[in-house]
């Protein structure tokens, strides 16, 4: 009787449902979990404050106020400065941080929910609960979407309201960017905090933890991208190196996405334009699908000890 | 898997063949031929790092096995169909730390997709009902290992797998442990616990298994395992009096344990090796009919190198 036991040669209707099933299964626990772990919270509200603070606050302090800093002779023209944080510029205002604190954040989210089982042992519990290895897995990311969709509309909102009360105040007109001007830079940005997100996801599993797959992630994502960067002015290998790296196409993608006239390009750290936006949109698209294929087959085939 | 038809021809809810799990050079689990029947309580017996845990997660598809079949509920291990018939607690209770007693249960139930009336009863069965609300972090031990059983019974499952369910317990915590143990057999539950208290498994189990360095070196029910009695004579001089008894029964049915003889003979024997001990002017203080307990009978299997890993509370009870 037990040799009778086969592996399926193809998968059944029965068993599709059953796997559909487990996957919602998963999903509702997910939710439930993810609603109300504290650092859900944290994450979602720093994001947003950074946003607004490094997106409106800052900006329109430097245009109302006479910049004062030591380099404030090279400061943009305060026009320049004002259009971007207008309701026309929201479609790239709105995500110029996601590069740089926005992916940091959702790689650290990403960590969090998969490495947050290792370190508390509950791998164990929830894999002895109904849902098998990749269904349990394909709900956990299917809620971090869900989480990020809402946080990534949630700043859409609120930088909608910021520009709109800018141009308020300014007397200005409210002219809002397109819906396919929004629509990409929407995308767009959910693409980027998609992949640092699955990338921080796949580093929790394989690390087994928190700490290190945090630490690490930052460290690549802040430093050592930087310093290859850095070097890429001088060295043909390096230069071709960076091209391929996550926050080098994260930057671009964005980049690619602002007007020819805007500061973003070559001021806000994080944003480059070495690459195409094309290009930077397969590379980061293929990060994500890897990262959550590799993370699929981790989880489903290594042992849980 | 089996066909529908096949279910129930024969009664294991767990059967495993062969089943062995190699860590590099080092055998955990070496070839364990486990057959668990419907409705009985199943005590999984050995020394810490015996193989008690790599085989549980074995069954329940945790760890995947170097060679060897596994078969629980009629399905390979780690089959969600399967998963959402067992229950298990392994090792120490793993929950969120951040959720209520109650929230980590719902957590649970929306796993296994049960509705979530069924955790009020889960946690009234293990007497937290008025708990629930509290912050898992903030439970004693025993609360946890409680919320851990509560979260095993959530889906009334047919099968349960309690890995060392009174660990870290006190007395009060196992006693009560022991209690539910029981009742839940007594409601129709199959149970395979794990245990390295000999006492417990002697209490509260039908059948016993006891793993030795990977390997399963014995299976019965506690009765079988213990075997014949024997008759205890405890004499001064106890050298004079093992030259009488050998010379009634033969060497080989006299063994001698702490200055005492325990002689494989039949109760009524006794009357006669008295009436010859008394005769040869030997005083006898002990004569008695005695039946081996577990402990000796796991120091026997595993040859007694590994009895300070035994945990002995309980036997004497």
């Amino acid at each position: 009787m037990i040799a009778a036991v086969t592996a399926p040669t193809r998968i059944a209707p029965r068993h599709r449902l059953n796997f559909a099933i487990s996957l919602g299964a998963s999903l509702r626990a997910e939710l439930l979990k993810l609603g109300k772990r504290p650092a859900t919270w944290l994450i979602a509200a720093v994001w947003l404050l950074l946003n607004l603070g490094f997106g409106y606050v800052f900006p329109y302090l430097t245009y109302r106020g006479t910049p004062t800093g030591p380099h404030a002779e090279q400061s943009v023209p305060a026009e320049q400065i004002l259009a971007e944080i207008l309701p026309s510029g929201l479609a790239v205002t709105a995500i110029q941080g996601v590069p740089l604190f926005a992916g940091a954040l959702a790689l650290i989210f990403g960590v969090l929910v998969t490495g947050g089982e290792y370190g508390w042992l509950t791998v164990k519990t929830v894999l002895a609960q109904r849902p098998g290895r990749l269904a349990l897995l394909g709900g956990k990311f299917a809620a971090l979407a869900i989480a990020l969709l809402a946080i990534m509309t949630v700043t859409f909102a609120l930088n909608a309201v910021a520009s709109a009360l800018i141009a308020s105040v300014e007397s200005r007109p409210l002219n809002w960017p397109s819906g396919l001007e929004l629509a990409q830079g929407f995308g767009a940005g959910l693409l980027i905090v998609g992949m640092w997100c699955a990338l921080g996801a796949l580093a929790g599993i394989a690390l087994r933890g928190t700490p290190l797959g945090i630490g690490l992630g930052l460290v690549w994502m802040l430093v050592v991208e930087n310093l290859i960067r850095s070097f890429a002015a001088l060295l043909g290998p390096v230069d071709a190196l960076q091209k391929l790296l996550p926050g080098t196409n994260s930057g671009a993608l964005v980049a690619a996405l602002a007007p020819p006239t805007s500061t973003g390009a070559e001021g806000t750290p994080g944003i480059t334009d070495v690459v195409s936006g094309q290009h930077a949109l397969i590379v980061v698209a293929v990060y994500l699908v890897s990262a959550v294929i590799a993370a699929c087959l981790l989880f489903r085939h290594r042992d849980v000890v | 898997m089996p066909l529908p038809s096949m279910r129930g021809m024969n009664d294991y809810l767990i059967e495993t063949h062969g089943l062995t799990k190699r860590y590099g050079h080092r055998l955990a689990v070496d070839d364990v031929e486990l057959r668990v029947n419907r409705g009985e309580v199943y005590g999984f017996l050995g020394p810490n790092g015996a193989g008690k845990t790599t085989t549980l997660r074995m069954l329940l598809g945790l760890v995947r096995p170097t060679s060897g079949t596994a078969l629980v509920l009629d399905a390979p291990p780690g089959d969600p169909g399967a998963l959402a018939r067992l229950g298990m607690l392994v090792e120490t209770p793993a929950f969120y730390p951040y959720l209520s007693g109650r929230d980590n249960l719902r957590v649970m139930a929306r796993y296994l997709g049960v509705l979530d009336a069924g955790v009020s009863c889960a946690l009234d069965a293990v007497d937290l009902g008025t708990r629930g609300a509290d912050k898992f972090a903030g439970y004693s031990l025993g609360m946890k290992q409680r919320l851990g059983v509560a979260a095993a019974l959530l889906g009334e499952p047919e099968l349960l797998i309690l890995d060392e369910p009174t660990n870290g317990l006190d007395p009060a915590g196992m006693a009560d442990m022991r209690a539910l143990i029981r009742s839940l057999a007594g409601n129709g539950h199959t149970i395979l616990l794990s245990s390295h208290m000999l006492g417990e498994v002697q209490q509260i189990c039908d059948r016993v298994g006891v793993i030795s360095n990977g390997r399963l070196v014995a299976e019965g029910t506690v009765a079988q395992l213990r075997g014949e009695g024997h008759l205890m004579v405890t004499a001064d001089p106890w050298d004079r009096a093992r030259g009488v008894a050998e010379q009634l029964f033969g060497p080989e049915r006299v063994r001698v344990v702490a200055e005492s003889l325990r002689l494989d003979a039949a109760p009524e024997d006794a009357a006669r090796i008295n009436r010859e001990l008394v005769t040869a002017g030997i005083d006898v203080t002990e004569l008695r009919w005695a039946e081996r307990d577990l402990e000796e009978v796991f120091f026997e299997m595993t040859g007694g190198t590994t009895s300070h890993d035994i945990n002995l509370q309980g036997v004497a009870q």
